[in-house]
């Protein structure tokens, strides 16, 4: 058990963190603040574990897949919050309708 | 000349021309129309090309950039491939005919730019046998979907999208979570390498777990479908064929290569024992809440929870024979698609004709749009899994596979959800041949639109009728023997 | 998605632990693919590993990606107008920054990009403080001209994808495999590559934070 692992355990604690607050919480914006903090999760247990080489240079495939699920996270989190903004402009509140008790 | 056009990378195209086609749509709004159409043209011909290269040659690699893999990735396409391109590039055509007569002019330049990279991305989709590319490939459809669905503005579209949205980034950031751990666990996200590396330690449990947990979420199983009937239903109308036909079964065959190859050679039995339960629930609830709406897009929407859980059958039955199972999946999730896609264009028809989609006031449309009502009769045939249907074929490999191992729980599932379905869809041909209540304003539904919904619903029909010719097409590369994807 | 929170948090407990002892269980030391990578590092054009990996060995998903961004800005203008946000109230400490600190984000990003060959750095990297720099202008109340928000952003939009696809089709040509870089070309097709990605980058992220299109602005 190396400091990588440590890095590791982290992210799937945010996962997990993050997907408990994305089903507890009914207001979109934390909902999708908690999707990001769920990506984050799972890029830092991608980065971390690619430390392990065994020589001072990280494995370079787990850093370009990062790059690439970052750009795709940013991309997901713009869309989701101009859609929020969508609903909460049509219906009031940023919420879905069953989480109001419809 | 014969070789020029044999050598032509078809399977390139199919990726390559619908981004090309959609980038121009974005760029020059007036060409839209012409140019999806077209695209959709080209797509179809291209993946008869590619079907006359695999019936020479086998199965088709690319290895992209030179670099095979490990290092790189690799295009891979095999019978159940093809197949899957088949069906998104049919569906594809109609969807792009209806589409030139649906939209009026503001949404037609948006809808246009999304609908070609949505097909794109299923095609890429369908092409790929590297798990993490399958990542990309999947949140480009479902950023796509979630754009189409919302198109139509109203407030149960855009909470639709949004709540579909949710669930289908939840569904890929486990998936990606899965693709981590294996890559972590085995040094490679190639499907092939990792069938020959993979063995039972607690990362590929995981793995299985995660990925199965999020791909079976966007493919809507039950428990998990909740998002599928108000995004289904609000959309409008080739958006909602799209995503029943298509993106559903997208998550579908990505599980299902995962399980061929990697998963389902562990011999994790409780797991398929678990999906075949849910696809039993999913039948049965499904077909009940079904029987249960007013407002047809949302008994058609239920339908797919229904139909998805037949497909989901297939895992327990594989286990005693793999090939009957997954070639009986394979042609449900094709019949499926096409006459799904038929009853939402239909749908859309009486929408626009009448105003409305409430099911009890279908005002004698059998008189006044026949083409339409035989286009949704016909779907029904093949959704009921009657003969000589695609639906029959793939319902009828099932049931022999399940008679054979003596699942008769599975058998008494499928009859009852059979004549559920019967029931459906009998209530909606039934009151399209009564007089409504008070009789309302029509417009007219162009023509291409009504010939779009029954050509696909004739296309499910021809499906059973051709099984013979098309079953050896999906057994290029032996897809359901052991072996799975081939180095 | 109504599920009492007090089932919830054990289920999210047992997931968190079956995840932890999973990841605990790989082996302390896993090379990956970083000696694969580093083999093949010559031919590749580039000295930095990870400019590598994304502009040439799996290029293919770098395209995919570009087009996912593009696409959610499609997504994010295919909603319509966007809800009417109040007008910021000027305020000289942010224009100064915006004036200051724009010219200085898109020169570092310039050599974020130049660099990224060799060392950390990059398209995205570089597109991503282009984009900061784009949202910094939005932020300080500046527009795009009116004649530039048409064709010529839409233009700069495409750039980015249609350059990978350009490319991919024309190696198809000349060596017969999709984004196979002749290998005396790779660098220079790298960079111009990654140069026109940046440009797409930092316009696509700053337009999806201004929301909507332009022209709607106008309209309002």
């Amino acid at each position: 058990m190396n400091a990588a692992f440590l890095y590791a355990l982290v992210g799937v604690g945010l996962f997990c963190i993050g997907l408990y607050a994305l089903i507890v919480h009914a207001h979109l914006l934390r909902k999708i603040l908690a999707l990001n903090i769920m990506g984050s999760g799972v890029f830092l247990v991608l980065v971390a574990l690619a430390k392990r080489t065994g020589n001072a240079i990280p494995d370079p495939v787990p850093h370009a897949m990062v790059i690439t699920g970052i750009v795709v996270a940013v991309s997901a989190t713009a869309l989701a919050l101009f859609l929020m903004l969508k609903v909460a402009a049509e219906t009031g509140r940023a919420e879905l309708p069953e989480e109001r008790g419809e | 000349m014969g070789d020029a056009l044999f050598n032509i990378p078809w399977a390139v195209i199919l990726i390559l021309l619908p981004l090309v086609g959609g980038m121009t749509c974005f760029l020059w709004p007036k060409v839209a129309k012409t140019l999806g159409l077209f695209t959709s043209s080209v797509i179809v011909l291209s993946v008869v090309g590619l079907a006359w290269k695999m019936i020479g040659n086998g199965i088709y690699r690319h290895a992209v950039g030179g670099w095979s893999s490990p290092l790189g990735i690799e295009l891979y396409a095999d019978g159940l491939s093809l197949l899957m391109l088949a069906m998104a590039a049919l569906v594809g055509l109609a969807i792009s005919l209806y589409s030139t007569a649906y939209f009026e002019q503001s949404l037609s330049l948006r809808f246009w730019p999304l609908w070609l990279f949505l097909l794109a991305a299923l095609n890429a989709l369908f092409l790929s046998a590297d798990i993490f590319n399958l990542y990309v490939t999947l949140e480009l459809i479902g950023l796509a979907a979630v754009a189409l669905t919302a198109l139509s503005g109203g407030r149960d579209a855009l909470s639709g999208a949004m709540r579909y949205l949710l669930a289908t980034l939840l569904g890929s950031l486990a998936y990606l979570f899965g693709v981590v751990l294996l890559y972590h666990g085995f040094g490679s996200v190639d499907i092939a390498i990792l069938a020959q590396r993979v063995e039972a330690t607690p990362i590929v449990w995981a793995a299985l777990g995660l990925m199965s947990a999020g791909l079976v979420l966007k493919t809507a199983l039950f428990p998990l479908h909740f998002w599928l009937p108000p995004a289904h239903a609000s959309a409008p109308a080739p958006v909602s064929a799209v995503l029943s036909a298509l993106v559903v079964k997208a998550s579908f065959y990505i599980l299902l290569r995962l399980w061929l190859d990697i998963f389902g050679p562990l011999g994790a039995e409780g797991v398929a024992d678990l999906l075949g339960l849910l696809g039993a629930a999913a039948v049965l609830w499904g077909s009940l809440q079904a029987l249960r709406q007013t407002r047809l897009k949302l008994l058609i929407a239920y339908s797919t929870v229904a139909q998805i859980g037949y497909l989901f059958l297939a895992f327990p039955l594989a286990v005693g024979d793999g090939v009957a199972a997954w070639s009986a999946a394979a042609y449900l999730a094709l019949s499926h698609a096409l006459a799904k896609a038929a009853m939402f264009l239909v749908a859309g028809n009486l929408l626009r004709f009448g105003g409305h989609d409430r099911i009890a006031d279908l005002d004698r449309v059998v008189e006044r749009l026949p083409i339409t009502v035989t286009a949704f009769a016909l779907a029904g045939v093949s959704i009921m899994g009657l003969p000589p249907s695609g639906g029959f074929i793939g319902k009828w490999l099932l049931l022999e596979a399940a008679l054979v191992q003596g699942r008769w729980d599975l058998v008494v599932v499928m009859m009852v959800g059979g004549l559920m379905a019967a029931g459906y869809i009998f209530k909606v041909l039934g009151y399209a041949f009564t007089q409504a209540d008070a009789p309302h304003e029509s417009r007219p539904v162009p023509l291409s639109m009504e010939w779009a919904a029954l050509l696909l619903a004739i296309a499910a029909i021809l499906v059973g009728l051709m099984a013979t010719e098309i079953l050896p097409l999906v057994g290029i590369g032996d897809p359901f023997g052991t072996g799975g994807v081939k180095p | 998605m109504c599920i009492s929170r007090w089932l919830l948090l054990p289920l999210i407990l047992v997931l968190a632990a079956g995840l932890g002892y999973a990841v605990l269980s790989l082996p302390d030391q896993a090379e990956g693919l970083q000696k694969m990578v580093a083999a093949k590092m010559e031919v590749s054009g580039v000295s930095n590993p990870v400019t590598a990996v994304l502009l040439n060995f799996r290029a293919y998903d770098t395209l995919l990606e570009m087009v996912v961004l593009l696409m959610a800005l499609l997504g994010v203008w295919s909603l319509g107008s966007p809800p009417p946000q109040p007008e910021p109230a000027p305020d000289p400490v942010l224009d100064t920054l915006a004036r200051l600190l724009a010219p200085v984000l898109i020169l570092v990003a310039a050599y974020l990009l130049w660099v990224g060959a060799d060392s950390p750095g990059g398209a995205f990297q570089a597109g991503a403080v282009l984009g900061a720099a784009g949202v910094l202008l939005l932020l300080a109340g500046w527009r795009l001209h009116h004649g530039l928000t048409g064709l010529p952003l839409r233009l700069a939009l495409v750039a980015g994808p249609a350059a990978f696809v350009a490319i991919a089709v024309l190696t198809m040509f000349k060596t017969g495999g999709l984004l196979e870089y002749p290998q005396a070309q790779a660098g220079i097709l790298i960079l111009i590559l990654e140069t026109v990605a940046t440009i797409s980058i930092g316009v696509t992220l700053a337009a999806l934070f201004l929301g909507a299109r332009p022209e709607h602005r106008k309209k309002q």
